[in-house]
């Protein structure tokens, strides 16, 4: 098992270069440069700047300055909020995403494993049909018509809740937010959960240990564990796009999180911005992958004999 | 992931918020003031946004400020007097300018200040708007040391500013984000970081408390500050709005005071629901057609001309902007200083069928009829009032035979396009003057202002018609100089002029002294929040 952990870190570092390589490259082929504004600058100004942040280098140059900064742990100054470092832009954006998503994976796990799984133990019957039909509408119903929603309903119509902002994250401002963000993930997880344990439940060594009388609630641990599979390997990638933030929720909450911090970089052709929030993704997506994969082989024997 | 004990705490309080009622009743004495975007920087010399100069005007005096109705008064400066060639200023600071931290405000301090913006190695990008300064601009250009220019302190408590040539709008300019004064200790001995809400000096009638990028900027009253017993809002939480919708439901639900930005194509609904609330104003703006006129056909003047003719400003501006815009027939909007009325481009009285009449015939002389159509791009960049603009435009041209496509990008990719001097047909262009001056809207036609002008407009009687202003300092020739030089523009039409656009705010019923005016000033010391 150490080796295997220890191989897949290995595989990672080439993989977080190509992303870096290729994020590189790919927003600075983008046209316009952070400093094109609505109003343009003076050409003295503009050459100001770009001899300022290093933009006047070829772009070799710029590409191998930044691997080294990044390899010393820097992710240099931001372009569009010139008086912060990448780096402290991060680090106040990614509690807020982790907090939002964190609770947002927990509550959709709860929700969809546990509706899911008490739709694949009674076919057909009513709460089976409530489960596909919530299920389906959770993901088909986009995010950007849901927050409005819970925001006129539940913080104007009724006024239990804020409509939106942060407040350092108090509770009554978290929840809008993380029942918008996880009732998609949810319905994918009740369906997932719903399909898999269906399958499980139909085959041979479930139907010997029916045979040999044994009790309902073992049964449906063991069918659990080996349907648990597919939804712990979607995890990772699941994880990783939870924690890392939603743009949709955090613009219409007003939440200070990552995503609105990636989409605003990219649009804002805040170069290093960008390719900060990227590294820190990959690093994340990459990692929880490797926690997924884990746990899959703790979950299933055979995979860690194939190994 | 986070440790499963905060989870659990999280989510008992989740529940517990569930039951409660917490739409919390606002915070005693704290004015959430809904700002259009983040600021970018709180370094007065290196701004460049709008919403970073309402908190700008907020944390700096400079020599002189605004009210909230907009007019100039005094600010660190009690007096001023000027040379009779117009070109010495002469400032007397008040005696109980104070910094935050108790320091006095020096005239070496604005020395200092000056200094700074215009030295090129700070890489300020509107450090041009002083260049009226003697000198100014090269030192910019790194052609001479930031010592040389025209600003010498002789006494603790006078500063004497030089000019290049007379120049009627320096006092506004020194109201600009690019004139306020930072502190001089404090900038040196942190550098750039000298904005964090921990070192942060400055001078204005608050301080800095908190800045937290995307999420707020907290400001309260500086008690040095030399009005401070007239400021009544203790602190204000300058909050990003950047989706304008939500923003509204947060303002509904009681969260923000005011919002400074409204969704123009909600604005029905919005003075349904709101009434009162829904403050118009004026504002120094203009959205406006630029044409290629290096090109065949917008070389033509009959082209330009044709495709002026038939826009329904009225519709445009009422219709699709919900009255966020006025119908513009001048470059220059209505009620600038040191001007007069502006002039009108031919036509606006004519019924609409014989403007579309007058077209059709310029089109056909300029060689474009049915049997061979004038076909164009429309090039701009994407909201969804620009995208409705243009389907609108197009209908509109279309009534004349033009049949127009249309390029749209993101704002930098558009901008971008422009700057670079690449070729197009028509584009939407956008300026928002820095002072309310006849000068900050016609010099974007000048030969040569290539960054600005991107249809590298030339002419040789508007260029002259604009230097001979510049050297005028009898304020009423100049007006009628510069009135020649748009009487030019509105009959040539380098850039047809569309829609002058307005200020548009939510303001609370709690909040007063809210005035809408020209130069969209409403700083928060001259309003009053009741509890």
């Amino acid at each position: 098992m150490i080796g295997f952990v220890l191989r897949r870190l290995l595989q990672a570092v080439p993989t977080l270069l190509a992303v870096v390589t290729v994020s590189f490259f790919l927003i600075r082929l983008a046209p316009g440069g952070p400093f094109d504004l609505e109003r343009p600058l003076a050409p003295a100004a503009m050459a100001a700047l770009q001899e300022t942040y290093g933009l006047d280098q070829p772009l070799a140059v710029q590409y191998l300055r930044y691997l080294g900064a990044l390899a010393r742990g820097d992710f240099g100054p931001s372009f569009s909020f010139r008086d912060r470092g990448v780096a402290e832009i991060l680090g106040h954006g990614l509690p807020v995403s982790m907090t939002i998503g964190g609770l947002a994976l927990g509550l959709a796990l709860a929700l969809g494993i546990g509706l899911g799984a008490g739709a694949a133990f009674r076919p057909g019957r009513l709460l089976d049909r409530v489960v596909g039909l919530g299920a389906g509408l959770g993901v088909a119903v986009p995010t950007f018509v849901v927050a409005p929603l819970l925001q006129i309903v539940f913080g104007l119509g009724l006024g239990w809740l804020p409509v939106g902002s942060w407040e350092g994250g108090a509770p009554a401002h978290l929840v809008l937010p993380v029942l918008t963000l996880a009732l998609p993930q949810a319905g994918l997880l009740a369906r997932l959960t719903r399909a898999s344990l269906r399958e499980t439940l139909a085959l041979p060594h479930i139907r010997t240990q029916r045979a040999m009388g044994l009790p309902r609630r073992r049964i449906a641990r063991h069918a659990l564990r080996g349907a648990l599979l597919p939804i712990v390997a979607i995890l990772g990638s699941t994880a990783a796009a939870l924690l890392t933030g939603s743009v949709v929720v955090e613009t219409l909450f007003g939440l200070p999180g990552l995503g609105r911090t990636f989409v605003d970089g990219a649009l804002n052709r805040d170069y290093t911005l960008v390719m900060g929030t990227v590294v820190l993704v990959g690093v994340f997506v990459i990692g929880l992958n490797l926690v997924a994969d884990i746990l899959c082989a703790l979950l299933d024997p055979r995979l860690r004999i194939a190994r | 992931m986070r440790p499963a004990p905060h989870r659990r705490q999280c989510l008992a309080g989740l529940a517990a918020a569930a039951l409660a009622r917490p739409a919390e009743a606002a915070p005693a004495g704290l004015y959430r003031r809904g700002n259009d975007a983040d600021p970018g920087t709180l370094d007065p010399h290196k701004s460049s946004t709008v919403a970073e100069a309402h908190i700008l005007r907020d944390l700096y005096e400079g020599l002189l400020t605004y009210d909230n109705h907009g007019r100039i008064i005094p600010g660190c400066a009690e007096a001023c007097t000027v040379s009779g060639d117009g070109l010495t200023y002469t400032f007397t600071l008040r005696e109980r300018a104070r910094w935050s931290n108790g320091d006095p405000v020096v005239a070496n301090d604005f020395v200092f200040s000056l200094r700074r913006i215009l030295d090129p190695a700070l890489a300020a990008k509107y450090a041009e708007v002083l260049f009226p300064i003697r000198g100014a601009a090269a030192v910019n250009r790194g052609a001479a040391a930031p010592e040389s220019i025209g600003v010498d302190a002789p006494s603790a408590r006078t500063l004497v500013l030089t000019l290049e040539r007379p120049t009627p709008y320096v006092l506004e300019l020194l109201t600009h984000s690019t004139a306020l004064p930072v502190h001089p200790a404090t900038v040196t001995r942190f550098g750039a970081a000298f904005t964090r809400p921990e070192n942060l000096v400055s001078n204005g009638a608050y301080a800095l408390r908190e800045a937290a990028p995307n999420d707020r900027v907290i400001l309260v009253r500086n008690p040095h500050f030399h009005a401070a017993a007239d400021v009544a809002i203790p602190s204000v939480a300058f909050l990003p709005t950047p989706d304008l919708a939500s923003a509204v439901r947060r303002y509904a639900g009681g969260e923000i005071d005011s919002l400074a930005d409204l969704p123009a194509d909600q604005m029905a609904s919005l003075r349904a629901r709101f009434g009162g609330q829904v403050v118009l104003g004026p504002s120094l703006g203009l959205y406006a057609l630029a044409l290629d006129t290096r090109r065949a056909p917008f070389d033509d003047v009959r082209v330009r001309r044709a495709l002026s003719l038939v826009i329904d400003r009225e519709f445009l501006a009422q219709r699709l902007w919900g009255e966020t815009m006025d119908p513009a027939y001048s470059l220059c909007p209505p009620g600038l200083d040191h001007y007069r009325a502006p002039p009108e481009l031919a036509g606006r009285d004519a019924l609409p069928i014989d403007r579309e009449d007058e077209a059709r015939a310029l089109l056909a002389a300029a060689g474009f009829g049915p049997g061979r159509p004038l076909a164009l791009e429309y090039r701009f960049n994407a909201s969804d009032n620009n995208r409705n603009t243009a389907v609108a435009l197009a209908e509109m041209w279309r009534g004349i035979g033009v049949a127009t496509r249309f390029t749209y990008t993101d704002a930098k990719t558009h901008f971008a396009y422009l700057r670079e001097g690449r070729p197009f047909d028509v584009a939407r262009v956008s300026w928002i003057a820095d002072y309310s001056d006849p000068q900050n809207f016609l010099f974007l036609l000048q030969s040569g202002n290539d960054t600005l002008n991107p249809g590298h407009y030339a002419d040789a009687a508007y260029d002259g018609l604009m230097r001979d202003a510049a050297g005028e300092t009898d304020l009423a020739r100049r007006a009628d100089l510069l009135f020649r030089a748009e009487t030019i523009v509105v009959t040539d039409l380098p850039w047809i002029p569309v829609m002058h656009t307005r200020s548009k705010a939510l303001i609370s019923p709690r909040l007063s002294g809210y005035r809408p005016n020209l130069r969209n000033a409403a700083p928060t010391r001259f309003l009053r929040l009741e509890a």
